[in-house]
């Protein structure tokens, strides 16, 4: 009887290892596929002229230049927007309001909602309110407006976390040195939160380069060269999108230009997962 | 000894203006999702009121050119490589989280992370290309045409995968190691203590990935338009070619225009109301309503 | 049982020396009927208390009396803490401290706290001092420089420190920490000083250190210090009270001059805490 069950125990513990293990070796094997093949076609493709070059031929020849200028400028329109907007209501819940307070509840729950709104709905919203409402039109300054809206609840979020991880203690005694809140949050708080604020930074960056279907409506298609913020302007990921769906032939461009992508989202992401682990947890900060 | 300034009334008045400030700050960043679901009901609006709801569900097919406005067949699509893709990552995922935390060795359990972190920074449109390219003609070759449902659900569960898993991992680092010892001390096997005692109190952060991997293919756009073939049918088979909700409307909206442009926002205020609920479940599990 | 005579066994306390002429009790902060509220839960309850100038009163008494919500409430600290509400009464030298167009920024200013664990700024040690005194108006280069060496060596820092004064305070030891926190407070200028267990997380060298800096500070400043170590209560203070919880909120006992207190005490609580008994 005994025997039976440790027969049976061994039986269900050894399934249970075989699926662990080959899950594992699925989605490892996938993801070196994936990856393998990317770098496979990519790597002979990229060169400098590659990168410096703006597209010719609907993308098919040329480079990626004229879309690496348009991809910095969506970007910096959207951190521009959204790191004063993200840092003024991170303080404001992390400091300013109690966690039971109606408007900070409001603010965060509808912030929880916006953090799930599918990209393309801010694509629709994008294209509703910054190019028809406002009249931006298709445009840089439209596409990183609605990136801005997007990025907003991860920026906010790891910000908050930033200031939730400064030790009490610091506000205690600032407060009884009769000092100014406004001076705490200044000269005390924001240093010791930087960290939280860049983690933020490079989370809502990684999001925005990696966005495709908000700026389809937003930014546009054009692949020239942008001269102005309300100029059309295409970006990386779109640019991706386009060669391998609309262009017959843009496949070797479009490795080459996936490969760029994935690269930059590596090196972002793997920041911000550096700055987490090596810079928050030494959360005293030395001036 | 000292004599120091007398200017706190001015500091005072420094701190209100501050936080006025932070509430206007804070105001916009609260009010975008008011200003989304606003002007989609505005777009939306027109079409509602000479077509009506019903109509989106009873007419006889989507041709907007001729005002008919079937919904019903992109619903199912959406549907079914949700439902397909949550299906297979959802086991994929935690078991990827249980074998950090219990079977590998130390050597391999945080690279194997690093990957899955790696995972879900790629974006959407790479994981789509590489289904254009790979996937569809790998699925071509079993059974033509190869853009299909199949294509949508493995590119969706590639996708979904390391929510679920980085979210489960999170919870699994979360239960408590005297639930472990104490399991071990009865004598239970590994998978049994897994089983019994692991999964019951990682329950939540559990379900939370999952739904939260829910939003991510629900919302999903660029990826599935590449690899699922944009016909509009309700999918007879995993290899019928379908076409979602979401890629619907990033087909057509650079030509759509009058009750076609409004029809697709209604298509975007039924996305919002899915993830309106799902966050509604988020919440409802988050606070401890789910017991093991 | 409350013994109401010593205990063989245990020695009696060695007789308190008299204190030096600090003390012409002339009271500066007058505490009426005061009551703390954390929500719903009471902390304290009709405290009523005078705290004479230029002396050092100790407050004692078992953890979770309300001593620390005390301390808190006299520079209205509490008004951080959501929730958190006051009733009755404390003057400082006329001043309504509770009402609530009072200043109290300028009221912080006067009253100093200094906490348990030692809290600098993750700033250089110089510039710990520099900014609260520039934040409170003071310009003048020159000026703050002679402040912050006297109050550095009133402290006893200046020789350990003064070769490395832009060297981050964290890098300090924990009772040089502590000296340096004391010295910010001291560098205001403030009438009253508020400590919080300031020798509670130091090693004994230190305390004993920091015990001798706050017996150093008296008539020069009204002291009030919460401490758990009986010993150092009675070397140190000229006052004491003794605060007890009962019917669930912290109720103040006695309280009167150390020698009484800590001799002859009146309650049979307060006999029994001193003797070592309780608490
Ligand atoms: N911020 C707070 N919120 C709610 N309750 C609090 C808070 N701070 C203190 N309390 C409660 O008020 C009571 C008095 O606390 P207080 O810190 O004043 O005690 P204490 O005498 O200083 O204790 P100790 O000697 O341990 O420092 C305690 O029951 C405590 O739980
Ligand atoms: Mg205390």
């Amino acid at each position: 009887m005994v025997k039976m069950m440790e027969r049976n125990l061994d039986g269900r513990e050894l399934l249970a290892s075989t699926l662990v293990w080959s899950a594992v070796a699925l989605v490892t094997a996938t993801f070196c596929w994936l990856l393998g093949d990317i770098i496979w076609h990519a790597l002979s493709h990229i060169t400098w002229t590659f990168l410096t070059t703006p597209p010719r031929n609907a993308g098919r020849e040329g480079g990626i230049g004229s879309i690496l200028i348009s991809t910095t400028l969506i970007l910096g329109v959207c951190l521009g927007v959204s790191v004063p907007i993200g840092l003024g209501t991170a303080v404001l819940l992390a400091e300013f309001t109690t966690d039971d307070s109606l408007f900070g509840r409001l603010t965060r729950r509808s912030l929880d909602v916006l953090s799930g709104v599918p990209s393309i709905v801010f694509g629709l919203f994008g294209n509703a309110f910054f190019c028809k409402t406002l009249g931006l039109g298709f445009s840089i300054l439209s596409g990183g407006l609605t990136l801005a809206c997007m990025v907003l609840p991860i920026l906010i979020r790891s910000t908050e976390e930033g200031f939730r991880a400064v030790p009490t203690g610091y506000r205690l005694s600032a407060a009884a040195l009769g000092l100014s809140r406004t001076t705490t949050l200044v000269h005390l708080l924001l240093p010791a939160a930087v960290p939280g604020l860049l983690v933020g930074l490079v989370l809502g960056m990684g999001r925005a380069i990696a966005e495709t279907a908000a700026l389809i409506f937003t930014s546009g298609y054009v692949d020239r060269m942008p001269e102005s913020l309300l100029d059309s302007g295409r970006a990386l990921s779109i640019h991706i999108f386009d060669l391998s769906m609309n262009v017959p032939g843009g496949d070797a461009n479009a490795y080459a230009s996936a490969l760029v992508l994935v690269v930059l989202l590596l090196a972002i992401n793997g920041t911000a997962s550096w700055l987490a682990e090596h810079w928050l947890r030494r959360r005293i900060v030395t001036i | 000894m000292i004599s120091l300034g007398s200017n706190t009334s001015s500091r005072w008045q420094t701190d209100q203006l501050l936080l006025w400030l932070l509430r206007g700050v804070a105001v916009i960043a609260g009010t975008i999702v008011l200003l989304i679901v606003t002007f989609l009901a505005m777009e939306a609006f027109p079409v509602l009121r000479h077509v009506g709801i019903t109509r989106f569900f009873t007419d006889p097919s989507w041709h907007p050119a001729e005002g008919l406005y079937n919904l019903t067949p992109m619903l199912w699509g959406t549907l079914f490589a949700t439902v397909g893709s949550v299906l297979i990552a959802t086991p994929l995922g935690i078991l990827s989280a249980v074998f950090c935390h219990y079977y590998a060795p130390p050597a391999i359990a945080r690279p194997y992370r690093r990957l899955i972190e790696l995972l879900a920074g790629i974006p959407s449109v790479v994981y789509g290309f590489w289904g254009l390219v790979v996937l569809v003609p790998l699925i071509g070759a079993i059974r033509p045409p190869g853009p299909s449902l199949l294509a949508g659900i493995v590119i969706l569960t590639i996708m979904i995968l390391p929510t679920i898993a980085l979210m489960a991992n999170a919870s699994l680092t979360n239960v408590p190691q005297q639930y472990v010892r104490g399991a071990a001390a009865l004598g239970l096997s590994r998978w049994a203590t897994i089983r019994g005692v692991v999964f019951p109190a990682a329950k939540s952060g559990l379900f939370t990935g999952v739904i939260l991997g829910t939003g991510r293919a629900i919302g999903e756009t660029m990826a599935i338009l590449m690899v699922c073939g944009n016909v509009v049918q309700t999918p007879d088979s995993l290899f019928s070619p379908i076409r979602t909700l979401t890629a619907n409307i990033a087909l057509e909206m650079a030509y759509a225009l009058g009750d076609h442009r409004a029809a697709l926002f209604v298509s975007g205020l039924v996305l919002m109301a899915m993830i309106a609920a799902l966050v509604a479940a988020a919440d409802w599990i988050s606070h401890g309503r789910v017991h093991g | 049982m409350r013994p109401s005579t010593p205990i063989p066994g245990i020695q009696p306390w060695v007789s308190l020396e008299e204190r030096p002429a600090c003390c012409v009790p002339k009271p500066l902060i007058d505490v009426d009927q005061l009551s703390l509220h954390y929500g719903q839960k009471p902390a304290f309850h009709n405290v009523t208390l005078s705290i004479n100038q230029g002396c050092i009163t100790a407050l004692v008494g078992p953890s979770g009396c309300g001593k620390t919500s005390f301390l808190t409430s006299l520079n209205r600290l509490t008004d951080l803490i959501p929730g958190c509400r006051l009733s009755g009464r404390i003057l400082l030298d006329g001043l309504d401290v509770l009402a609530p167009h009072t200043d109290v920024i300028r009221l912080r200013r006067r009253v100093g706290m200094i906490f348990q664990k030692p809290n600098p700024f993750p700033l250089s040690i110089w510039k710990n001092l520099e900014f609260p005194l520039r934040e409170h108006g003071l310009r003048d280069r020159e000026q703050i420089a002679i402040n912050i060496q006297t109050v550095l060596r009133d402290v006893g820092l200046w020789d350990e420190v003064k070769d490395r004064l832009h060297s981050p305070a964290l890098a300090l030891s924990g009772g040089q920490q502590q000296r340096l926190c004391m010295a910010r407070a001291l560098v205001l200028s403030p009438e009253v000083l508020l400590m919080d267990e300031p020798c509670s997380a130091l090693d004994p060298l230190s305390s004993g250190v920091v015990e001798d800096l706050i017996v150093g500070l008296r008539s020069r400043y009204t002291v009030l210090i919460v401490t758990h170590n009986l010993a150092q209560a009675r070397r140190i203070a000229d006052y004491a009270a003794l605060f007890w919880v009962q019917n669930g909120a912290g109720q103040l006992i006695e309280a009167g001059t150390a020698k009484q207190i800590f001799e002859e005490p009146r309650d049979p609580l307060t006999a029994a805490y001193v003797s070592g008994m309780r608490g």
